[in-house]
């Protein structure tokens, strides 16, 4: 059986951490990071990119529209 | 721009799975973390790019926090006196037949000093999209109440949470349309998980479909969130908005053209 | 192709000139006395022969909006009202000044202050020429004084408001307004195809978007568009000026009257003249740009110049402003909705003459 993966490119500078992104991934690969971005802002960006599957949920609900999303077929 | 991105292989353009709309500017959004404003631009720029009518569309935009959507949203559009964009846009679409036109408006604009002008628009059944942006406050001038800010809720003009002896019960708005001829289309909507996005995007797929038609005004209000205003993280905000705006303003079709079901999931997450 | 000859009330000749100079949409409010020129163009139906847009707004505020939506797309627009309507339409017409929309906008001017008369009066000058709304702007003023003039400055006003991207008012009165007299009429012109690069159409690839906004957060570049509106100010002052003058060549004194007022200040004139008093009069046709610069060479030889106009006195400010101290000006006027006859004005020449004489 085919399985979908997934990986999120996340422009961090505009990324305003608002955490929408890491409470709506269905498996976890979006983490806050511990450093800021030039805005001060504490960005998101995908930790455990192993986990993706390219649902895009993170994407579709960014206000800010900072994540692109790729998937494939394995 | 700086990048964090997955696994690299998977990153080709064919692979390419979604992206923000071209029918969006390169500046970054001025709202505040976790607004639903950038949300509800973000949907409108993506149906406007799919219908591809980005050189017909010509849009309103109100004061309020979206005052600069001009700066976000790469169409031709008009900044609109408060409250008044539903005139405005009586006149571009009666000039302009062929265009598609919108308003986007907050809940100040379009229910407090604008409410004659939304009445009137709806009740002529102006052939237009009106976007009802409702957030229970004033953002843009630092957090008041709003004709739609719910019973006890506190702002900064209802330190003690709204009295509605002394400030009268939140407007609804949307129903109030809702029972006029004139509304085609009349829907309430949220944008605050992947879901309801889907929804309401298709929601205004539905309302740019319409206004082809020529039969009415179509009105979408997205309940939407305010952390700054309401004093809340982005995601205590949605929850918030969830268990306390959604009860009162519940999501859902009010109103839809006599060929489609009535889409009755109220509050579905 | 010809003149057409007709005797008509001024405000359907306004309703008229506005079908026949190629209106695209008119957004009106019923309020006494000028209700005749939306009801004249509801009648008209021009919608089915021009394509003409007529609306009846839910206001006098949604009216200016519409109209300001309308000429955001390069249409011409117009509205008309009286002068709580005018009072209303403020903050709208202030938006039209401020991101540069060209328009037309009728006052047939009432008694007031308040709810005030239905009669005519003059009292709206310092609301249509000092401001009328916020900020730092102008319109162009034009004041008809004919039910001719009603019509001609229909097409004057939107060919001035196109050319400086600005509004224009037409300051009119309840007399005029309502009085019927001949007049000839322009040959109907088509609705405009081709719209100005800056309109709201619809964004092309060819072209970047176009934003009609009188926002700017930025004091420095906000500073830089009151720049640029003066700049059109002070080119109007040096380009737009327009007044006729009666009996002015050897005159000793000078009435200074526009609209009604003028009308009754011509009969004046004749009326001291068979007294022996060498009296002339300056109308002012627009009253911005004011003919401040013919109104001072004039006060070189006028002994006295009397100001004469249905209000406690507004016009007669931007009189002794042009002339500088170089000659007493005083005022003459009726209030409320009355207008002063003949007579009266020669009285108050006469009196204001004697303190004069006798210095």
């Amino acid at each position: 059986m085919a399985k979908i993966k997934g990986s999120i490119v996340v422009d961090v500078e505009k990324c305003k951490g608002c955490e929408l992104c890491i409470v709506t991934c269905p498996t976890g690969v979006i983490v806050l990071s511990k450093e800021v971005n030039g805005k001060g802002y504490y960005y998101a960006y995908p930790a455990l990119p192993d986990l993706c599957n390219g649902c895009a949920n993170c994407a579709i609900v960014c206000p800010d529209g900072v994540i692109t999303v790729y998937k494939t077929k394995i | 721009m700086k990048e964090v991105t997955g696994i690299k292989e998977i990153i080709k353009p064919e692979n390419l799975a979604y992206r923000r709309s071209s029918v969006l500017t390169d500046k970054p959004f001025s709202y505040c973390p976790g607004c639903g404003h950038g949300t509800a631009h973000r949907i409108l720029a993506e149906v406007i790019e799919e219908e591809e009518v980005q050189s017909e569309t010509i849009g309103i935009c109100p004061v309020g926090c979206s005052v600069l959507m001009y700066d976000f949203m790469n169409i031709d559009m008009q900044e609109a006196a408060h409250g008044r964009a539903p005139a405005l846009a009586t006149a571009v679409k009666r000039l302009w037949p062929g265009k598609f036109v919108f308003t986007y408006q907050g809940d100040g604009d379009l229910a407090a000093i604008g409410t004659a002008e939304t009445i009137h628009a709806c009740n002529r059944g102006e052939n237009f999209l009106i976007i009802f942006i409702n957030n229970g406050i004033y953002g843009m001038t630092g957090g008041q109440m709003a004709p739609t800010t719910l019973p006890g809720m506190k702002s900064s003009t209802s330190p003690y949470g709204r009295d509605v002896k002394l400030m009268g019960n939140p407007l609804k708005m949307t129903d109030i349309v809702a029972t006029l001829p004139g509304t085609y289309f009349v829907t309430r909507q949220s944008v605050h998980t992947p879901a309801n996005v889907r929804k309401t995007k298709k929601a205004m797929k539905k309302a740019f479909e319409y206004q082809k038609l020529d039969k009415g005004t179509c009105f979408i209000e997205i309940v939407s969130n305010c952390p700054s205003g309401w004093k809340m993280t982005p995601v205590e905000s949605n929850r918030w908005m969830e268990e306390n705006m959604f009860p009162y303003y519940p999501l859902g079709d009010l109103k839809v053209p006599p060929e489609q079901p009535v889409n009755d999931d109220k509050n579905k997450l | 192709m010809e003149k057409e000859l007709r005797l008509m009330k001024g405000n359907e000749a306004v309703a008229e000139a506005a079908i026949r100079a190629g209106t695209d949409g008119y957004f009106g409010y019923p309020i006494t006395p000028q209700s005749e020129i939306l009801e004249y163009l509801m009648e008209a139906n021009p919608y089915t022969t021009t394509g003409m847009v007529v609306l009846q707004a839910e206001s006098e505020v949604a009216a200016i909006n519409m109209v300001y939506g309308g000429a955001a797309t390069g249409k011409k627009c117009m509205t008309s009202s009286s002068s709580p309507g005018i009072s209303l339409k403020q903050e709208g017409i202030s938006y039209i000044a401020g991101a540069e929309l060209p328009c037309l906008i009728v006052n047939v001017v009432r008694g007031g202050p308040g709810l005030g008369t239905i009669q005519p009066s003059q009292s709206d000058y310092f609301q249509s020429v000092k401001g009328g709304g916020h900020g730092d702007y102008h319109l162009i003023v034009l004041a008809p004084a004919s039910v001719q003039e009603m019509a001609d400055f229909v097409e004057l006003g939107f060919d001035l408001a196109f050319k400086y991207r600005n509004p224009a008012l037409i300051l009119s009165d309840g007399a005029i307004g309502q009085m019927m007299e001949k007049v000839y009429l322009n040959p109907p012109k088509k609705r405009a195809t081709t719209f100005p690069s800056w309109a709201t159409t619809g964004k092309p690839p060819t072209r970047e978007r176009n934003i009609i906004t009188s926002l700017d957060l930025d004091p420095y570049g906000q500073e830089i568009h009151n720049q640029k509106l003066q700049a059109k100010y002070r080119e109007m002052e040096e380009k737009e000026v327009r007044y006729e003058e009666f009996q002015i060549e050897d005159a000793e004194y000078l009435f200074v009257a526009y609209g009604t007022s003028a009308r009754v200040s011509q009969k004046a004139v004749q009326l001291c003249r068979a007294e022996g008093i060498r009296v002339g009069l300056l109308r002012p046709i627009t009253l911005f740009p004011f003919p401040s610069k013919r109104i001072n060479e004039l006060a070189s030889k006028m002994k006295l110049i009397l100001s004469v106009e249905m209000s406690a006195g507004q016009m007669v400010e931007d009189v002794m402003l042009a002339v500088n101290g170089k000659t007493p000006v005083s005022h003459f006027g009726r209030m409320g909705g009355v207008v002063p006859t003949p007579e009266e004005v020669v009285e108050s020449l006469k009196s204001k003459r004697y303190r004069e004489v006798q210095k």
